[in-house]
């Protein structure tokens, strides 16, 4: 049995210094949701790049009551852990958060996080979507966008990459009729701040989808990540949004870019600008762009 | 109090009486009917817990493993396919040294299906780090639930342990049983308290990432603990039978087998038929014994050695098998007695797979071909059935 002891004053939550890549868009958004959380907390973390980056034992990023357990099981994890503090007359002094990346919620763990949602559990669930499997190497998940090249999803003479659109998880999570759903952005930061305090201050399930750039996944200058973030945002692809009891509350109203400049500067992307079958794919991606723009209002 | 009783009611109240925080389960069954009452207990206000009622086998046990991660008792119970779907968490659990019961309802597996007992299910869980213990009858189940959770949280041991009983033979079956009062049970198990648990006020990290440089001695630790729990099981059998009077062999019981020269060794429900086959053999002049295995893992080699050491003959009757390898316990058996002097042969008879009914007749029939020596086989088996290979 092995464990590490950190402070939450040396740490506030989540400690710097872990092995996260250069511009980690998922480091510095769980920096901001830990500042929100505070100390009086337990953190459930799926397997991926933030259990990987944050724990190599016998080191720990982690100031908090930190656990993980499998990739798929985060949920149900968090679920046991908020049970036994419910029956310890804990819970209304410590808050249950987890963590997961897109294929850990999107994906393979989709069944307990919805088990997580029906049985009413008061836990905050943040989900870190850098938009694919990027612990293992970038590998095609069901948050990958359209058109976008994994390794798994990868262009080809016969192919422009991801042939699907994003599961749309957040709709899914509000169709639960939980208490709170929002999407943020790492960056915006104080719009992720607002979020994660709303969602510590309501009980039941919250869902928080974060959409997390990540340099060496999306192929893009590591100093750019905030910009990238931003021009997600900015063109309709990453629509923010609020729901409350299954209804849309608040939307972020956006500048409406052209979806180009948010792709032009990311390698999953390249591919679309240098065949005529790539270029084709070009509207359609502005399409799905205009298509949340009209189904959220984004644009006044 | 003596109770004619249901063996998965029995399962339920003892449970009950071992104060679990967290129970989760999904139903499969046979264990359907363990789950069914201790959701009325529940219900009723009897036992003081949070009932987690789950999407899937794989949720239950994570359920239970961030339970005990958090400082609460937990409980599930599973069987064959809700038990290959725990697996992954199974392993896990041991690995993280998070102490917990699960009841292994024993039944076969998929494909073709069956619901009927046999032993492959917790047997394929034979290297994941949890304790099994099989139960002989319901008085055995209920009684082992206790020494489990003992065993269990003992300091020296940390590992989760899975109580196996045979499906519907046992969970279905109506049995007299003693079911101890709460004073009894409380006296005996003390609650819970984790060295380690997730607590603001004293924060670990819990699961974290081992490379190469720590992983191996993790992994010695748990075998060396695993081990180890083998004394712990003995004393806990020793400290049951003084507070209750009741017992019913530590790792292995023996039944005449003091001067036998063929000893038939099994596990589970079916020890309670070979028990009366044996009488019957003696009554006929022939020294048959019966040992049971009580303790699978850890697997009591040394136990077996001395058990099985006067024997001309060991006949390993198996609800299981290691398919194109061989029978399970038959071939720990034979790696537990190589190298002893005067080894007797040791026969392996597959019998029972899929609830087939295990009868004087299909002893009759193991017993006669070990003697004509063969070494591995089915028994009870319809050959006019067999599709040509």
């Amino acid at each position: 049995m092995s464990a590490t002891a950190f402070t939450y004053e040396t740490s506030r939550g989540f400690f710097p210094g872990h092995r996260a890549c250069a511009g980690c868009g998922q480091s510095a958004a769980v920096r901001i949701v830990m500042e929100m959380v505070g100390p009086r907390c337990v953190v459930v973390n799926a397997t991926g790049c933030l259990e990987v980056f944050s724990t190599p034992h016998p080191e720990s990023a982690w100031g908090v009551p930190w656990i993980h357990s499998l990739f798929e099981n985060a949920p149900a994890v968090a679920s046991g852990v908020e049970a036994a503090l419910k029956q310890q007359g804990k819970l209304d002094d410590v808050r249950v958060v987890a963590f997961g990346g897109d294929g850990a919620t999107l994906d393979i763990g989709f069944g307990a996080l919805s088990g997580m949602f029906e049985r009413n559990h008061d836990v905050a669930y943040f989900c870190m979507d850098n938009e694919a499997y990027m612990n293992t190497g970038v590998q095609r998940s069901g948050s990958t966008p359209f058109a976008a090249s994994t390794t798994t999803s990868p262009a080809g003479r016969e192919s422009f990459g991801e042939d699907r659109p994003k599961k749309d998880l957040p709709a899914i999570a509000a169709a639960h009729g939980i208490p709170y759903v929002a999407t943020a952005s790492m960056s915006y930061f104080a719009d992720l701040r607002r979020k994660a305090k709303k969602a510590l201050s309501v009980r039941g399930p919250k869902y928080v989808q974060v959409h997390v750039p990540c340099p060496p996944g999306w192929g893009y200058d590591e100093k750019m990540t905030v910009d990238m973030g931003k021009l997600a945002v900015e063109c309709g692809l990453y629509p923010i949004v609020e729901w409350e009891n299954g209804e849309v509350v608040r939307v972020r109203k956006i500048k409406k870019i052209p979806v180009e400049d948010y792709l032009k500067p990311q390698g999953r992307f390249r591919h679309l600008f240098r065949t005529e079958q790539g270029k084709a794919q070009i509207p359609k991606i502005q399409e799905l762009a205009d298509a949340n723009i009209r189904k959220y209002g984004l644009v006044d | 109090m003596r109770k004619m009783i249901e063996g998965s009611r029995a399962v339920a109240e003892v449970v009950g009486l071992c104060r679990p925080e967290v129970i989760s389960a999904y139903p499969i069954t046979p264990q359907t009917h363990i789950v069914e009452e201790l959701s009325q207990l529940v219900a009723d206000g009897d036992i003081d817990a949070e009932y987690v009622r789950v999407e899937s086998e794989h949720s239950a046990a994570s359920v239970c493993l961030g339970g005990v991660a958090a400082g609460s008792r937990s409980y599930s119970a599973t069987t064959s396919q809700g038990l290959m779907l725990m697996a992954e968490v199974l392993y896990n659990i041991a690995g993280m040294r998070l102490p917990l019961v699960i009841t292994g309802v024993n039944r076969a597996l998929s494909a073709p299906l069956s619901i009927w007992n046999d032993h492959q299910d917790t047997l394929a869980l034979r290297d994941s780090g949890w304790l099994q213990l099989y139960a002989e009858n319901n008085q055995e189940a209920l009684d082992m639930h206790v020494q489990a959770y003992k065993i269990s949280e003992d300091d020296r041991v940390l590992l989760p342990i899975l109580v196996c009983m045979d499906g519907f033979i046992l969970t279905h079956t109506y049995e007299t049983v003693d079911v101890p009062t709460q004073e009894e049970v409380d006296a005996f198990l003390p609650p819970y308290r984790p060295l380690y648990r997730l607590d603001p006020d004293d924060p670990y990290t819990l699961g974290a990432f081992a490379g190469p440089e720590m992983y191996h001695e993790i992994r010695y630790e748990i075998q060396r603990d695993a081990l180890a729990a083998k004394a712990v099981v003995k004393e806990v059998a020793r400290d049951f039978q003084a507070a209750f009077g009741r017992w019913m062999g530590d790792v292995v019981e023996a039944y005449q087998c003091d001067d036998a020269e063929t000893i038939y060794v099994a596990m589970g429900s079916v020890i309670g038929t070979m028990k009366e086959w044996v009488d019957a053999r003696r009554a006929q002049g022939e020294k048959a014994g019966v040992l049971k295995l009580r303790c699978f893992r850890p697997f009591p080699a040394e136990e077996l050695r001395q058990a099985l050491a006067g024997a001309k003959r060991v006949v390993v009757l198996e609800k299981a098998l290691s398919v194109g390898g061989y029978g399970i316990l038959a071939a720990e058996i034979r790696a537990a007695l190589y190298g002893q002097p005067n080894t007797p042969p040791v026969h392996c008879a597959a019998i029972g797979l899929g609830g087939r009914d295990v009868t004087f007749d299909t002893l009759d029939e193991t017993e006669k071909r070990a003697a004509a020596g063969e070494m591995d086989f089915f028994a009870g088996l319809r050959t006019e059935l067999l599709e040509a290979s």
